[in-house]
C-alpha cells in the first residue's frame, strides 16, 4: 500500500529540487493530496504542470493510488 | 460494444457538447467526492453542460484516460479540450477563469458548494449509460 513517504519521495526523485508535502486523506493509502513546488512548473499550464505529477506515477494513479488530488505551483507562487 | 465503438462515442460526445463532463455517478447522484465537487461548480455557474457517468462500464474509463492522456475522473472538457480534473476546475473556479472559459458571469459567493444544491439547474445527463449497458 502506498504511503505519503513513498509518494513524497517519488516525486521529489522525479522532479529534482521539488518539495512536496503529501496527505494521505483517509488514511487508507489510496486517496492523497499533493501540495508540490517545483521551478519546473514554470510556464507551464494547468494541464501540463498536473500531468508531470500524475506522469511520475504511471499506471499507479487509478491503480493502487486511487486518486490523487494536486496543487502544483512554482516557488514565486507560493512566496 | 467494442473498445473502438466506445472510444469513438466518448470522441463524439466530446465533440457534441460545448461541455462535457465524464464523472462518477451523474450530476444528481455523483458517487465520488472529486466528481460531485466538479459537477457543483459547473452547477453554481448555471451553466448547461453534458455529463456521462463512466461507472457502469470500465472500459469508458480506460478509453477516455487512453484519449485524454489524463488518469483520473472527473474530467472536464470545454470546446473539445481538456480543462482538468476535479482540483483544476475548483481552482479555476476560485478564480473566475472558468467562467470566463465558459462566458458566464461569476456567481457572487466565493465558496463551490459542496453538493449541488436542492433545486439549482440540472442539465439531463445525456443517456449514455443506456447504451453501453
Amino acid at each position: 500500500m502506498p504511503t505519503s513517504e513513498y509518494l513524497r519521495e517519488r516525486i521529489e526523485t522525479a522532479l529534482p529540487g521539488a518539495t512536496a508535502q503529501i496527505e494521505d486523506l483517509t488514511g487508507g493509502g489510496d486517496h492523497f493530496r499533493a501540495e508540490v513546488v517545483s521551478e519546473r512548473f514554470g510556464g507551464l499550464s494547468r494541464i501540463e504542470r498536473h500531468k508531470l505529477v500524475y506522469e511520475v506515477f504511471g499506471d499507479e494513479v487509478g491503480g493502487p493510488i486511487h486518486a490523487l488530488s494536486i496543487k502544483a505551483s512554482t516557488p514565486e507562487e507560493t512566496t | 460494444m467494442s473498445n473502438e465503438e466506445i472510444s469513438e462515442f466518448i470522441q463524439k460526445a466530446i465533440s457534441d457538447n460545448e461541455v462535457m463532463l465524464f464523472m462518477k455517478g451523474t450530476p444528481e447522484a455523483p458517487a465520488c467526492g472529486f466528481s460531485a465537487r466538479t459537477a457543483a461548480a459547473l452547477n453554481a455557474l448555471a451553466v448547461e453542460y453534458a455529463a456521462l457517468d463512466i461507472l457502469p462500464d470500465p472500459r469508458i474509463r480506460q478509453e477516455l484516460s487512453a484519449l485524454s492522456n489524463w488518469p483520473t475522473i472527473p474530467q472536464l472538457f470545454v470546446n473539445g479540450a481538456l480543462v482538468g480534473g476535479a482540483d483544476i476546475v475548483t481552482e479555476m473556479y476560485e478564480t473566475g477563469e472558468l467562467a470566463e472559459a465558459l462566458g458566464v458571469d461569476q456567481p457572487a459567493e466565493e465558496e463551490v458548494p459542496e453538493a449541488p444544491a436542492v433545486g439549482a439547474p440540472q442539465t439531463a445527463p445525456i443517456g449514455l449509460e443506456n447504451r453501453l449497458g
